[in-house]
């Protein structure tokens, strides 16, 4: 291993992504990335232009891939869960839950419902603060910076939320199998609504910046146009997809912590390009905020985590009187719970799109595979499609428009 | 714009639905010699094939107009070293208009583990499968531009694979102090 190789990839080897205008010198070969403010983190890009004008345009990821599944394999199952945070780095909670979903539904763990009203509300905020990013690097893409201040300054709102109910910013690991780690402090639920009254004005001032603005629009409507055929065939989901009209959300489809008891719309937008993606995750942040009132009002005193003492540990309060409770503490967190043989996948709707989880168990306290579908990594493989024609600088609007995290694109 | 029509079937993560059962009744009439099995767990249904009848399934789940599985959600590698088959693949295939979910499974074997892409069915099969192949070495025959996707493209083995090691340290105790110590890669003079 520690002999120096040639590097064996070369232009050679890539020559049939590109059109032969490339070898004749006709069009130019240029490398955008992997260090370059308006890809979102480590995304290279291999260009092939005409002038301005993209021929070609080849992704070349992983330069984040840090072999989380492969990791989560030689972890227990409660161990693994903190290297799920770390996956999508804009969508913690909303991580947590989806591998959490898997192995309740694998070991078949009964929720009680307030912890299902808070996961409900935490991916909520979750999404919030995911967009709230979005909106601010994107506009910033396009040039206009004082969004990203202005979104920044919400979002830490949030993550103050977040500290408040996980101890940490941004890797709470608060959902846990079988629950959520421990109860919300009273301060929570003043804390959400105050940001819940808060949050409206503000976005009604972004949409003032940026919705009817000239400049916005001229470098938005009809760009990185991707009809809803061309969409699906490439596997889009999520706010890109319903970007392009197609009226597919996971909350909606595939029902899971009772989403299908809420009330709340699925934006909808029809023209396909870059503006109608802004436009429905605009329309959003106004749906998450809908749900999160809703379960504000359904959230009634109860356990947080599951009965099951199986899946739970005990209760810090028994370990000063009760030898089984310290016994049970002990095996709980070096030995884990095992999981039946058997596979299963749960999709969730992750700000980006369908984030599924599948998960391999082989009746030991291991997972045999946990295998991610994240919604980053299949939605950039439209770009290259969607940016054929366009100019290099709307190129840059695109990449803002699907809305990618490179930690979920490379895991 | 062509609007879906989205129907809430199921409380919770499990959709038995009319299609499904339409799906499997089709397949079993039109490709029988190739199922292995059908296997129901925690609501999920997965068609287990034969690896040769794959693509000429997925064709008739892709274009029959009454079937319509229109989206390939993820293609999962699996490897169950040192059993035999090896390796498997699961494709979970949707249907958005009649919102029907299931899975594919094939086995392959660790001598040839070799599969036809269905990239011409669904183009976002492309990096599901770069991903397979780069990760836990699976070829796939007919695929428009199988390399490294995740890994460097110079990069030895495949890492998902049971028998690729993880790569930790191991620790050094006095009765296995010497023999660690001559396989760390100390520095030459």
């Amino acid at each position: 291993m520690n002999q120096v190789r040639e590097i064996e990839t070369t232009l050679d080897e890539l020559k049939h992504l590109f059109s032969d205008r490339a070898t004749s010198g006709d069009t130019m070969v240029l490398n955008l990335g992997p260090q370059h403010p308006s890809t979102h983190g480590v995304l290279r890009l291999i260009l092939e232009l005409d002038g301005e004008e993209v021929v070609s345009c080849v992704p070349d990821i992983g330069f984040l891939h840090t072999g989380i599944e492969k990791n989560m394999e030689a972890k227990t199952y409660l161990k693994a869960l903190v290297m799920t945070d770390r996956m999508d780095y804009l969508n913690n909670l909303g991580n947590n839950l989806a591998y959490c979903l898997a192995i309740e539904k694998l070991c078949e763990i009964e929720i009680p419902p307030r912890a299902n009203i808070l996961r409900i509300i935490c991916a909520e905020l979750q999404r919030i603060a995911s967009h709230l990013v979005w909106l601010g690097t994107s506009a910033m893409d396009l040039n206009a910076s004082s969004v990203l201040i202005y979104c920044f300054r919400d979002r830490e709102k949030l993550l103050d939320i977040f500290e408040m109910i996980g101890g940490q910013r941004m890797m709470t690991s608060y959902i846990r199998p079988g629950g959520v780690w421990r109860d919300v402090p009273n301060e929570f639920v003043p804390a959400v609504e105050k940001f819940l009254d808060y949050l409206p004005d503000k976005l009604a001032d972004y949409e003032t910046l940026l919705t009817r603005n000239p400049l916005f629009m001229r470098r938005t409507i009809d760009i990185g146009i991707i009809d809803p055929a061309d969409a699906l065939e490439r596997g889009m989901t999520g706010s890109s997809l319903r970007g392009s009209g197609i009226n597919y959300d996971v909350r909606r489809a595939i029902p899971y912590c009772g989403y299908d008891e809420y009330d709340f719309d699925v934006p909808l937008e029809d023209g396909c390009d870059v503006y109608a993606r802004y436009r429905v995750r605009m329309r959003e942040f106004h749906e998450s905020m809908r749900i999160i009132r809703q379960a504000l009002d359904r959230l009634e005193d109860g356990p947080v985590m599951t009965e099951d003492r199986k899946f739970s540990p005990p209760e810090r309060s028994e370990l000063g009187t009760s030898m089984e409770a310290v016994i049970h503490h002990f095996k709980y967190w070096t030995e884990g719970f095992s999981a039946p043989k058997g596979e299963v996948y749960v999709a969730t709707e992750s700000p980006r799109g369908e984030l599924g989880c599948c998960l391999v168990g082989d009746g030991s306290p291991k997972p045999a595979r946990v295998h991610f579908r994240t919604p980053s990594f299949h939605n950039l493989q439209s770009l290259s499609f969607m940016s054929k024609g366009y100019l290099v600088a709307d190129l840059v609007a695109m990449i803002g428009s699907i809305d990618i995290v490179l930690g979920d694109v490379d895991r | 714009m062509k609007r879906c029509v989205q129907r809430v079937l199921h409380i919770g993560h499990n959709i038995v639905n009319n299609h499904l059962t339409f799906t499997i009744d089709t397949l079993k009439d039109m490709h029988a010699d190739v199922i292995s099995s059908i296997d129901v767990f925690r609501g999920e249904t997965t068609i287990i094939l034969e690896s040769k009848g794959l693509l000429q399934v997925c064709k008739t789940l892709r274009y029959d107009s009454q079937l319509d599985y229109n989206l390939l959600v993820d293609i999962v590698s699996k490897d169950c070293y040192p059993e035999e088959p090896r390796f498997s693949l699961s494709y979970i295939l949707h249907a958005l208009d009649k919102n029907a979910r299931f899975r594919i499974c094939i086995n392959l074997s660790d001598e040839n583990p070799e599969v036809d892409s269905v990239t011409e069915c669904w183009k976002s099969a492309e990096w599901p499968e770069r991903e397979a192949f780069d990760l836990m070495g699976i070829s796939f025959v007919g695929h428009p531009d199988l390399r490294r996707i995740l890994m460097p493209a110079d990069w030895d083995g495949h890492p998902l694979r049971k028998d690729y090691p993880l790569g930790y340290e191991e620790v050094q105790f006095s009765f296995n102090w010497k023999e660690i110590d001559e396989k760390k890669d100390y520095a030459e003079e």
